[in-house]
Formats: C-alpha cells, sequence, structure tokens
C-alpha cells in the first residue's frame, strides 16, 4: 500500500487498532471511553517505569556486582 | 485395517485436528485416492485436496481479545438499560406484569443485542432487481445505531452479486428462455390450491418427477414445495424410535431438525472423518440399542454433497464402502452439489463415480443450480411410492407452483441437452473454470480459504469481528455484494465471508472481485495464508504445487 504522508499512515494504524480490538463496533461514546481507559494505563505505566526503573535496576547490579565482585577486593584488603 | 487409503485418511484426519505451521507444510496438500470404480479413465480426474489452513496464534489471540471487549461493552450497556440511563429498544413487559413469571429471557439475547444488532446493516440488505451475476440494492441508512433503517430511495446500481446461489446462472429474466414459463403460467395459473395427495397432483408434477429420475439415473423421484421442508418433513417418514441416525459434524439445520423429529436417537461424527465413523458403526451394531441392547432396527448416515459454510465435499467412495460393510443406509443432500459439481452436472456421485444405485436415499433442492425453489427425494421405486403416502410434506403441503416447475423442468432440460442446444454443458464448464480461477488467484494473494478446489462455494476465513463487520461494508462501497457469517452459525473463531460462484460470473467480473478483494485484503490485513502457492500455467493438471519454505 502506498501512502502519501505520515497523517495517512497513521490513521491507517489507528484503523487497524480499531479492527484488532474489536472497538469498531462500538459507538464513538463507548470508543472515546475505551481509549481513554487505554490511554490512561499506559500513561501510568509509562510514569511507573520512569519513576521505578532506573532505581530498581541500580540496586539490582550493586547487589549482584557485592556476590560477585566483592571477593577479590576483601583477599586484597586482607593481604595488605 | 491396511486399506489403500489408510495413509491419505490419516492424514487429513490430523491435519483438520489442527497442525501446527510446518507440520501442515511438510504433510502439505495431499491427494485423496480414488477407488477404482466403473469408468475410472482419463476423463475422470482424482478428487482435489481439501485444505483447512489453521491461523496464526495471535490471530485467535485477537479474536478473543475483541468478543471480550465488546462483551463487557454490552455488560455496561445493559446496565445502563437496567438502570434506566438508556433508552431500551427491546421488547418490555408491561409496568403491570413485572411480578409476574418472566416473558422474555434476557440473557439469551446477549450476543443478539448487544454484537449482532450494531452492525445488522450487512445483513437482510433489500434487494429490488433480479438476483442475478449483477444486481441493484436499495441503499438504506440508520439514524440510531441500526436499531432501525430508514430507506434514502437510493439504489446502488449494478453491484457484483457474489452471495446468491446461482451456480449455473438459471436466475435469468431473458424473455427467450423464459417462454416455456410463461406459457405454463397462462396454462394452469400460479397457485395450485390443494396438496399433492387431494387435488392438487398436476401433469407438470408428473412430468418433473419422470425427468428429475432420469437425471439422476434413478428408479423414481419425488418432490416438494421448500427444500427445508423436504429434509425436515421427510426424515421423519423414514426413521424412527429404535432407529440411530449418524449425522455429520456440520449438517445443515434442516437435516439436524428432521433427525430430532423423527425420534430416533442422534449421534454425531467428526466432520468428513471416516476413522470416527467408523468407530461409531462398530459400537453401535455391538452394543446395540442404549438400555435393552436389542438391535437398531435401522441405521442412517447423513451426510451432505458439499457443505456450504466450508466448501468441503462428502468422501463418498469410502462411506458407500463403510455402508456395504456394516449394512447401513445412507441419506445424502445434495443441495449444494446438484447440478455443480461433476461432469455433466449431475453431483457428487458421478464426481466420484459411485453408481446412484448404492446410494439409499439422495436429496436435493432446486434452489440452488435450478433458479427455482422446492426440493426432492429420489431412489428405489418402493421408497418414493413409501414416502407419497407417509411424508408430512406430501400428505400436507401445498404442491409446487406450475411456473416454478416449468423453470425446473426447462432448467433440468438445458443441463441434460434435451433442449438440443449445449448452452447446459457450456454453463457447467464455465462453473468449473469460473471455481478453479478464482480460488487459484485468491490463494496466490494469500487468504486463507478452505475447502475443495471443486467446489463452487468459496469461504474466506476473516476471524476478528471488526474485520468481518469491515470487509463487508468496504465491499459493498466498491459495489460488491459478499455474505459474511459469523457466529453462531460458524465456530466463534472462525467468521468468514462466503462467495458463491456462477457461471454467469464472466472473466471480467471475476477480475474486478479479485482486484477489490486485493485491496480490501490490503487495506484490513486479511492475508493470513502462511503456505506459498504458485498456481501453474496448465490449469488441467493439479499435480505441481510448489509448497516454499
Amino acid at each position: 500500500m502506498n501512502f502519501k504522508n505520515l497523517r495517512e499512515y497513521l490513521s491507517w494504524l489507528y484503523y487497524q487498532y480499531l479492527l484488532i480490538t474489536g472497538i469498531y463496533v462500538l459507538e464513538p461514546w463507548e470508543k472515546s471511553i475505551f481509549n481513554s481507559i487505554l490511554f490512561s494505563a499506559i500513561a501510568m505505566v509509562i510514569y511507573t517505569s520512569y519513576v521505578f526503573v532506573p532505581i530498581h535496576v541500580r540496586l539490582a547490579l550493586e547487589f549482584f556486582s557485592k556476590i560477585f565482585g566483592g571477593q577479590p577486593e576483601s583477599t586484597m584488603a586482607l593481604m595488605n | 485395517m491396511a486399506r489403500t487409503t489408510a495413509n491419505g485418511n490419516l492424514k487429513l484426519y490430523l491435519n483438520q485436528n489442527g497442525l501446527k505451521c510446518e507440520d501442515i507444510k511438510r504433510n502439505g496438500y495431499h491427494n485423496r485416492r480414488q477407488k477404482n470404480g466403473p469408468g475410472t479413465g482419463v476423463a475422470s480426474r482424482q478428487p482435489r485436496q481439501e485444505s483447512f489452513e489453521q491461523a496464526p496464534m495471535y490471530v485467535a489471540v485477537m479474536t478473543y481479545l475483541g468478543f471480550g471487549i465488546v462483551t463487557l461493552f454490552g455488560y455496561l450497556r445493559d446496565f445502563l438499560r437496567a438502570v434506566g440511563l438508556e433508552k431500551c429498544h427491546l421488547a418490555q413487559e408491561r409496568e403491570e406484569q413485572k411480578d409476574f413469571v418472566p416473558l422474555y429471557q434476557d440473557f439469551e439475547n446477549f450476543y443478539t443485542r448487544n454484537l449482532y444488532m450494531r452492525v445488522r446493516d450487512n445483513w437482510n440488505r433489500p434487494i429490488c432487481s433480479l438476483p442475478g451475476p449483477v444486481f441493484d440494492l436499495m441503499e438504506r441508512v440508520s439514524d440510531d445505531y441500526n436499531w432501525t433503517f430508514r430507506l434514502t430511495g437510493g439504489t446502488i446500481h449494478n453491484a457484483i452479486n457474489m452471495g446468491s446461489y446461482n451456480y449455473l446462472g438459471f436466475a435469468e429474466n431473458n424473455a427467450d428462455f423464459l417462454k416455456t414459463v410463461a406459457d405454463k403460467t397462462r396454462q394452469y395459473g400460479v397457485g395450485v390450491g390443494s396438496t399433492r395427495q387431494e387435488i392438487g397432483n398436476l401433469g407438470i408434477h408428473e412430468e418433473l418427477e419422470q425427468l428429475v429420475a432420469n437425471f439422476l439415473r434413478v428408479e423414481s423421484s419425488m418432490t416438494f414445495g421448500m427444500g427445508f421442508a423436504t429434509n425436515s418433513m421427510n426424515i421423519p417418514a423414514l426413521v424412527g424410535k429404535g432407529c440411530l441416525i449418524l449425522s455429520d459434524e456440520l449438517n445443515h439445520t434442516s437435516l439436524i431438525l428432521g433427525a430430532r423429529l423423527s425420534g430416533a436417537l442422534i449421534r454425531v461424527f467428526k466432520h468428513n472423518n471416516m476413522h470416527s465413523l467408523e468407530k461409531m458403526l462398530r459400537e453401535a451394531i455391538s452394543s446395540g440399542q442404549p438400555r435393552t441392547h436389542r438391535p437398531w432396527k435401522k441405521i442412517l448416515i447423513m451426510v451432505e454433497g458439499i457443505y456450504s459454510m466450508e466448501g468441503s465435499l462428502v468422501r463418498l467412495p469410502e462411506i458407500v464402502a463403510l455402508k456395504k460393510k456394516y449394512k447401513a443406509y445412507l441419506y445424502l443432500d445434495e443441495a449444494h452439489s446438484i447440478g455443480a459439481v461433476g461432469p455433466t452436472g449431475r453431483g457428487v456421485t458421478e464426481l466420484f463415480n459411485v453408481n446412484p444405485s448404492d446410494v439409499d436415499v439422495m436429496m436435493g433442492t432446486f434452489t440452488k443450480s435450478f433458479g427455482a425453489a422446492g426440493g426432492y427425494i429420489a431412489g428405489k421405486k418402493e421408497l418414493v411410492d413409501y414416502l407419497r403416502s407417509h411424508s408430512h410434506s406430501a400428505v400436507y403441503a401445498t404442491a409446487m407452483s406450475p411456473p416454478v416447475t416449468e423453470q425446473i423442468i426447462r432448467a433440468m432440460k438445458c443441463i441434460m441437452g434435451k433442449d438440443g442446444s449445449t448452452e447446459g454443458i457450456r454453463r457447467i464448464h464455465k462453473l468449473a473454470e469460473n471455481t478453479r480461477y478464482f480460488r487459484a488467484r485468491l490463494k496466490e494473494m494469500g487468504f486463507i480459504i478452505y475447502g475443495n478446489d471443486d467446489s463452487p462455494v468459496v469461504p474466506i476465513l476473516l476471524y476478528m469481528p471488526g474485520k468481518v463487520v469491515a470487509f463487508a461494508r468496504e465491499m459493498l462501497e466498491r459495489k460488491i455484494g459478499v455474505v459474511v457469517v459469523g457466529f453462531p452459525a460458524t465456530p466463534i473463531t472462525e467468521a468468514r465471508a462466503r462467495f458463491c460462484l456462477s457461471a454467469a460470473h464472466t472473466k471480467a467480473m471475476l477480475n474486478q472481485v479479485l482486484h477489490h478483494m486485493n485491496e480490501v485484503g490490503d487495506h484490513l490485513c486479511l492475508k493470513f495464508s502462511r503456505l506459498k502457492y504458485s498456481s501453474c500455467p496448465n490449469l488441467h493438471d493439479e499435480k505441481d504445487f510448489e509448497l516454499g519454505s
């Protein structure tokens, strides 16, 4: 299929989303309800991941580095 | 059992239970071997392959997702209607009767009022012309989301008709062809005013029955005014309590209704699955009736020639062999296959080279290939004579109308060549050619098609409820009328569009339909097939399919 511009492509993608989720058969106000619920759920997921994921990743890295990387450090300290 | 066809049967059995994609590609299309029967020569080709490809897993997931979301919204709307925030368009009891036993079972209609009502502009479309290869539709719009419709007064002219059962193109209004029909109408009028048994037995009915018996190469036949009633009213006359009916999984409602009305015990075997049927026959014969263990009075196997929702053909030679071995009777419903398959249009018995006298009860309808209405039952003379006095339809139903009878007579004479022209044979060949071409092109494009390559019924799988509706609307916008079917006529995950090809469709029409199908398929992402298919230039030799990686 040839899309003249990005706008057409995005509207085709929106059409596919409507068809796949079955929203296509619903009335406009029901579509808006579903879209707003889905959008807010995705927004919450993004916000939570933005706030918490870097901290969790840093803590996890520290934890694993203590297990594996901690041993040579202490033996060197003992020898010195 | 060591039979030459055992391998082929087994593969088909496994395939229909759903193999993974790789397994399908390995087993792929497989030939059904034909037994050495009379007339097996160069003229009779091997029966073609049948395929029931499974869609990728994500398609099934998305289908369930779509249904689930619409069901949730259905609950929401039901709640709003119950609370009173929304106007209820359905039948409701009066206020004074709210304390009585409820009259309307709300939950049973959940699917109808919450999904079907939203999209029902795709069904019951009013047509205002002859339902030939092209037709005119009346435009209608709805202001309240399909609860009520109004006609705008406009018409959609010359839409291509891919939904009517018009296999040989006899739905025509050419004055030359219909001359005999007009003459008979002048002679006999239109209504008969009585039943066959009383005083409604016209000479033209006897002529038709003789003709049908000659056409099918059996001893005698009887015709009825309505195809559905032929099945549902005659099966109770043939079997009763103490008999066993073995009916295919996907039999038509008329057969099921007739079987239930008869009072016999019904057992269902898996679709076209000879192992399942044989197992049931052995079990039934060895253990007899359920509680008393007495032998069964009769065992009747009910199958159809072409299954209209799948497009698959019955495995007739194998069923006849089983029936002879276990001494059961066979009831063959050729509603869609009479006139549409076989080298001279005589149905599946001719296609598979089976002797017509091997089939005990041959039933068919005149609606599909003959452009009329009604049904027939044909077989041995004793059977038909018995039915004339014992069948509900013969005794109580009004006789067939004379112009309809004459239409069937003229159509049948045309097919047999008795009217002196080659029009009949030409139409049969055109239908076969259209079928092969259309199916091959659709498979090439990448759609999932069910059924046998010989059957003029082409179901294209669409799966998701949103896509089914969008497909029907898009095709109508491009002036092509299609029939889409979903739950409950099909399994819930296998909604489909069903195309019925006709000998009256020209190549140009088919090309236009295919062109639009291609565009709509890309626009809606309907091309789910994962098998590569390259059609060979010589359409007569089907042994060179390539299965790509």
